[in-house]
C-alpha cells in the first residue's frame, strides 16, 4: 500500500523534474532550515519565558502574541518545502522510521501548543493580567516539553538523511 | 605546508573517530543544525528590528541585550560542533567551493557586526528607542540578514559537493 503510493509519487512529472533538476532539493532544503530556525530561536524564547529562565520582564501572553505568529507562519513553509522533499524523494522520506517519529512528535508539539494557549487565553479572558498562578507549574511542564519536542523534531529530520528508505 | 596542516587535523584522534563511527557524525551534525538554527532565528529578530520591521516598540538597546548572549552561546557551539565536522574530512571540505564562500560569508558577517558595533550602536541609547532607525542600522540588519541566509545555504550545499 505505502510502497505503492511512494511508486506512484516518485513516478509523477512533478517528482520527475524536483529529481532532474540538480538544484531544487538543496534550495528546498534550505528553505526548510531557515524555517526551521525561525520556529527553534521563536519556540526557544517563548519556553524559556515559560521556565522561567529568560525574558521574565515579559508577560506570557505578549510573547505569546509576538512568536506564535511567526510559529504559525514558519510551519506553513516547513509543511510546503517539506511536501516537494516528499514529493521529489517519497522513497527517501515516507519509507522512514525517522520520518514518522518527526511527524508524531510534529502533532504532539503542535496539541501541547495549542492546549497551552487555549488555557493562556482563557485565564485572559476571565480578566486575570496573564496566565493564571495556578497555571505556573503547567507552564513550567509545557515549556520543557515543548522544548525538547522542537528539537528532537529537528534532530529527526535531520536523521532521515542517514536511515534507510 | 597547509595540505600537511589538514592532514594532520585529519589524523587526530577525535577526527577519526568522527570518519570511522556510523553514528558520530549524524550526531554532531544534528547539534551543529540546531545550534545554527538558534544563530539564526535570534540573530533574525535583532535584524528586522533594525530594518525597522518588527519589535518596533522595544528599544534596539535592550532587544540587544537580551538576545544575542543566546546568540553567541549557540554560535559557540556551533563552530565548535563544525568544526569537529570538519576535522573527520578536512581535505576534502576545504578543497569544495561553498565550504570557502561560507567561512568568507562568516568572515564577512563578523566585520559587518564589528563595523556596526564601532559606529552606529555607540549612538544606540539617542536612536533605539524610536520605532524608525536609522539608514547606518538598516544597512547593517539588511547585510547581516543576507549574509546569515549565504552562510546557511552554503552550509547545505556542503552536503552535495
Amino acid at each position: 500500500m505505502l510502497d505503492d503510493f511512494i511508486h506512484w509519487l516518485g513516478a509523477t512529472p512533478v517528482s520527475g523534474v524536483i529529481q532532474k533538476v540538480f538544484w531544487i532539493i538543496p534550495m528546498v532544503q534550505t528553505v526548510h532550515i531557515l524555517a526551521i530556525s525561525v520556529v527553534l530561536a521563536s519556540m526557544a524564547m517563548f519556553d524559556l519565558r515559560l521556565l522561567e529562565v529568560a525574558g521574565k520582564r515579559h508577560s506570557i501572553a505578549s510573547l505569546a502574541r509576538r512568536f506564535m505568529p511567526w510559529l504559525w507562519g514558519a510551519l506553513i513553509v516547513l509543511a510546503v518545502s517539506g511536501s516537494i522533499l516528499i514529493v521529489g524523494e517519497p522513497k527517501r522520506a515516507l519509507a522512514n522510521g525517522f520520518f514518522g517519529l518527526k511527524m508524531g512528535m510534529l502533532a504532539i508539539a503542535i496539541i501541547v501548543t495549542l492546549g497551552f494557549l487555549a488555557m493562556l487565553k482563557r485565564d485572559v479572558a476571565s480578566g486575570a493580567a496573564d496566565l493564571a498562578p495556578a497555571h505556573f507549574n503547567v507552564a513550567r511542564i509545557t515549556g520543557l516539553v515543548s522544548l525538547v519536542l522542537w528539537a528532537a523534531i529537528a534532530v529527526a529530520g535531520r536523521l532521515i538523511a542517514y536511515t534507510g528508505g | 605546508m597547509f595540505e600537511r596542516c589538514l592532514h594532520w587535523i585529519e589524523s587526530t584522534s577525535p577526527a577519526i573517530a568522527i570518519s570511522e563511527s556510523s553514528w558520530l557524525f549524524p550526531g554532531i551534525e544534528s547539534v551543529h543544525v540546531l545550534a545554527i538554527a538558534l544563530v539564526v532565528g535570534s540573530i533574525t529578530m535583532v535584524d528586522l528590528r533594525l530594518l525597522g520591521i518588527n519589535l518596533r516598540e522595544r528599544p534596539v538597546g535592550e532587544l540587544s541585550a537580551e538576545i544575542l548572549p543566546w546568540t553567541w552561546a549557540s554560535f559557540a557551539v556551533a563552530a565548535c560542533s563544525g568544526a569537529l565536522l570538519f576535522s573527520s574530512n578536512a581535505t576534502h571540505y576545504w578543497g569544495t567551493v561553498p565550504f570557502r564562500a561560507k567561512m568568507l560569508l562568516l568572515v564577512l558577517a563578523g566585520l559587518n557586526m564589528m563595523v556596526f558595533h564601532a559606529t552606529t550602536l555607540r549612538t544606540v541609547d539617542v536612536w533605539g528607542l524610536g520605532a524608525r532607525t536609522p539608514l547606518a542600522a538598516k544597512i547593517s540588519g539588511g547585510v547581516s540578514l543576507g549574509l546569515w541566509i549565504g552562510v546557511v545555504t552554503l552550509g547545505r550545499w556542503i552536503g552535495f559537493v
